[in-house]
């Protein structure tokens, strides 16, 4: 019997999902070390940890894409036999990715058709679309299904993920990090659905580093630390209370800290560090990429201050963050750093000049794969000598490594490391003194310790005179650091405005491009 | 990053096998091949191995001939080090050994005119200006690639093609145009120079000490500056992102010209010594596909110098070993290239597997 009687489960049928005595070893690490799980079916379950502490490993194993060395998963009682995706979506389980899986030049609807297992010989668009368009005013999305997937934004393409999976007859979904880069209506969405999908009787799994989320959200939580479960709480209670579901517990949130990292955690604050010298001067500066243009009149960054740029993404952002560190020249304007016009000056001038550049796709141009840490230390070293001293250069290593708190070894290759110990590595690797940091996303996806101590070391850079330009998704993160905040909406780019006139809410309404 | 490309880990356990069993798997079903198409053609495996072994070290003149491939050999893999290194697959190799041989002989030509009879210079002295000028030729020929890959944005490969094709044509209608023999011209070459001008030899035989010598050197270079230098580990980031090397400070393009200037630098000494060792002359397929077979060999060692030495000495003894076989078997001589093409290609096969399925 097995897959047929399965293939039906994920219609109407209510699924509890049980992981048992789960392990999962990559090379000498346990990333799941006995790791049980239960999902009632109706319910959110949230998976909280942190960074590398193995909730990806877990949920790739439920949803077939990693195997687990061993263990036992149960459906309904019944023990699954799940060995690729395609076994758990005849099982009903489907997984949405964080970063979606690279997409084809599809449109929506031929997206929506393929992939699935019901498809017929012959494809019908038009009954497809028809199908599509069911789906999405039962959640009251609003997709075209004739644009390109590659056009949508993060959240439109999950909830084109969504729409897709529940098209194939899943009854349990999971969600890694499903917030990070979407709008705030977008996420209130999100959670409606998922709700609604919980009350059909749908059994959720909801990873996330965002405790407000997980509260909001979930009836239970599971957190995960080291590879093992640290502890689980029910938060039903905590709707049932208060009618209005999104109001904060700080008790309740101190005790899921407490269980992720073993103790309470202090947060940074930030002392006003900004000081009179400006530093980064821009006048007239005109942008274009073959998809927009934006304009930035005027804006001047002060020694020690902290600007942040809000919008969704692909608003422009990366287009002026990469421009103000040399390395995409402007079509118009001016750029001073210092004093000093380094307006279409090769990038080692701004090098030089003390500019340094932090993008948010670690792995693919802010770290190098296939060098380990001792490496990307000679590197950042280079060019005072010919030789290397591979002494000197391994000591030099081990002292970033021991000052950042890297897990890691000087000959560790840097695509081994986990999300947070790469973006230590990357601040490692910031020289000193510097007078302007441009930064894209720098705490996403990593866990609140991380965050915290990144911005710790951020903000001692401050101290030290450095200006630090940078992009978030993460409104709070803006609020809460930023002296002064930019706006990016639609091609349009709002003045710099000083933070004290600003909270999530206002920044939110100027996101959708009211300013 | 949060999400893997499924089908990394979609495999069942069974497939999930240490990197070093792909490795050698492949290793292991390419020598299986071999020995296959040895069968099918009608000889026993290990008496063709056998024969081209010994057929490489039966008599000194043989070991000279090796020795001689090898040198060549080694200058071409040294400096494809470099490229490969660099992230760039410089087929333009063959073109730079060519091109550095014109440049040779046109140097000796102009200081031992065909009426002279004696060199104008000291003849070590015209040897070495010659040597000199083939490596000269070399980077203009690798420089020539360099810019219009890093400048003109064209495929490195595309772009060593195309200079391959201009430098056997150029070659070619200097041997039938203005460097023709006096009387015929022929695919058999320019006039062969005056003793005067060929390298001393090892006694009697085709090695040359100058070659073998310069060969090493190189060798010896790159494993130093690859493993112990700031430019290897430059180029090395380089190869491996460029972007990302760009963004940490590594100045992109000046790398990746240098490698093409190393490269085109060593392979045009290569063509020198092809010619003032090896033909005495210019003729057509100056680099006797050297240069390709350098490609294979750095291919093979997964770009790591050290291991350059054993794997050319073994191609070397193939290609000359090879050449016994119709004498010896009546088998074709072509069958050291597939015996070295095969090889290469389950290599490259077994690293592919392993990057992809292997367990961590
Ligand atoms: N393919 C892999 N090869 C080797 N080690 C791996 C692999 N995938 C994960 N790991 C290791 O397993 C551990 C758990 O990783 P996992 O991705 O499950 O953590 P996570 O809880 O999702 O962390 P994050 O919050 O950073 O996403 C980490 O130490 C990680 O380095
Ligand atoms: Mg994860």
């Amino acid at each position: 019997m097995g897959l047929f009687a399965c293939a039906t489960a994920g219609f109407g049928l209510r699924v509890k999902v049980e992981l048992q005595h789960i392990h999962k070893r990559f090379g000498p690490v346990h990333a799941n070390d006995d790791v049980s799980l239960t999902v009632e079916a109706g319910t959110i379950h949230g998976l909280l940890g942190e960074n590398g502490a193995g909730k990806s490993t877990l949920v790739k194993i439920l949803s077939g894409f990693i195997t687990r060395d061993s263990g036992v998963i149960l459906l309904d009682g019944r023990p699954a036999h799940i060995r690729s995706p395609a076994d758990a979506l005849r099982y009903g389980i489907g997984m949405l990715h964080q970063d979606p899986l690279d997409f084809p030049p599809l449109t929506v609807v031929e997206n929506f058709m393929a992939g699935s297992p019901s498809t017929p010989p012959i494809l019908n668009p038009r009954a497809a679309e028809r199908e599509f368009r069911r789906w999405c005013a039962r959640f009251n999305f609003d997709i075209d299904p004739h644009a390109q997937v590659g056009d949508l934004t993060v959240g439109e393409r999950q909830q084109l993920e969504i729409v897709r999976l529940l098209a194939n007859g899943v009854g349990t979904l999971i969600l890694d990090e499903p917030t990070t880069g979407i709008s705030a209506s977008q996420k209130t969405l999100l959670f409606q659905t998922l709700r609604r999908l919980a009350d059909e009787g749908k059994s959720i799994i909801f990873v996330s580093h965002k405790l407000e989320d997980v509260e909001a959200l979930c009836d239970r939580v599971t957190v995960m630390r080291r590879g093992q479960v640290a502890g689980e709480l029910d938060l039903r209670p905590l709707h049932a209370g208060a009618q209005q579901a999104s109001s904060h517990h700080p008790e309740i949130a101190a005790r899921i800290v407490e269980l992720m990292f073993g103790r309470a955690l202090a947060m940074p604050t930030k002392p006003p560090t900004r000081r009179d010298e400006v530093v980064l001067s821009i006048e007239g500066l005109v942008l274009r990429s073959d998809r927009l243009e934006i304009r930035v009149d005027q804006l001047s960054l002060h020694r020690g201050e902290v600007v942040g740029i809000a919008g969704l993404e692909g608003s422009g952002q990366q287009l002026f963050l990469t421009a103000c560190a040399g390395l995409e020249p402007p079509a118009a304007g001016s750029i001073h750093i210092a004093g000093h016009n380094l307006t279409h000056r090769p990038y080692a001038d701004f090098l030089r000049a003390g500019v340094c550049y932090v993008p948010a796709d670690r792995l693919r141009e802010g770290l190098i794969a296939g060098l380990t840490i001792q490496e990307h230390v000679a590197l950042r070293a280079s060019g005072r000598h010919f030789f290397i001293d591979r002494a000197e250069v391994r000591a030099e290593a081990e002292r970033a490594i021991a000052a950042f708190n890297i897990r890691g070894r000087p000959d560790t290759y840097v695509e081994r490391l986990s999300g947070g110990n790469q973006q230590r590595t990357q601040l490692a690797l910031l020289p000193a003194p510097l007078s302007v940091l441009v930064m894209e996303h720098p705490t996403r996806g990593l866990d609140i310790e991380s965050t915290l101590w990144v911005w710790q070391q951020l903000i001692a850079r401050c101290q030290q005179g450095t200006a630090i330009l940078f992009a978030s998704s993460d409104l709070d993160e803006i609020v809460q650091y930023s002296d002064r905040v930019i706006v990016f909406s639609g091609g349009r780019v709002s003045p710099a405005i000083p933070v004290a006139e600003l909270d999530v809410e206002l920044l939110g309404q100027m996101i959708g491009g009211r300013f | 990053m949060n999400s893997t490309i499924p089908s990394q880990t979609t495999l069942p356990w069974l497939w999930r096998l240490p990197a070093l069993v792909y490795r050698s798997g492949a290793l292991i079903i390419s020598l299986l091949l071999i020995g296959l198409i040895v069968l099918l053609s009608g000889a026993s495996p290990i008496e063709v191995i056998g024969r081209m072994l010994v057929g490489a070290v039966s008599t000194p003149d043989q070991i000279g001939r090796v020795v001689a491939t090898l040198s060549t050999l080694l200058l071409c893999a040294a400096g494809l080090v470099y490229t490969f290194n660099a992230g760039l697959y410089n087929l333009g190799v063959e073109g730079q050994v060519t091109f550095g041989a014109i440049a040779t002989t046109f140097v000796l030509r102009l200081l031992y005119p065909e009426e002279a009879t004696a060199s104008l210079l000291p003849p070590p002295l015209t040897i070495a200006l010659g040597i000199l000028a083939g490596a000269l030729g070399g980077v203009l020929w690798g420089l020539l690639a360099g810019a219009l890959h890093v400048y003109g944005r064209i495929s490195e490969i595309f772009a060593g093609l195309g200079l391959n094709f201009a430098a056997t044509g150029v070659a070619i209608y200097l041997i039938f145009g203005p460097w023709k023999r006096p009387g015929v011209a022929s695919l058999s070459g320019t006039q062969p120079f005056d003793e005067s001008l060929w390298l001393g030899t090892f006694g009697q035989t085709e090695a040359t000490p100058v070659g073998l010598g310069l060969g090493l050197l190189a060798l010896l270079i790159t494993i130093v500056v690859m493993r112990n230098t700031y430019f290897g580990l430059r180029l090395r980031a380089v190869g491996k992102n460029q972007y990302a090397a760009h963004v940490l400070g590594v100045p992109a393009r000046q790398q990746l010209l240098s490698a093409f200037f190393i490269c085109g630098l060593f392979a045009g000494l290569a063509g020198a010594i092809q010619v003032v060792g090896v033909f005495h002359r210019l003729i057509p397929n100056i680099s006797s596909n050297l240069g390709f077979l350098g490609l294979l060999v750095v291919m093979l060692v997964n770009f790591d110098p050290l291991w350059v030495l054993p794997v050319a000495l073994f191609f070397s003894a193939l290609n000359i070993g090879s050449l016994q076989l119709p004498l010896s078997l009546g088998l074709e001589s072509s069958l050291a290239g597939v015996i070295q093409g095969l090889l290469v290609l389950f290599a490259l096969l077994g690293r592919g597997l392993a990057q992809r399925y292997a367990a961590s």
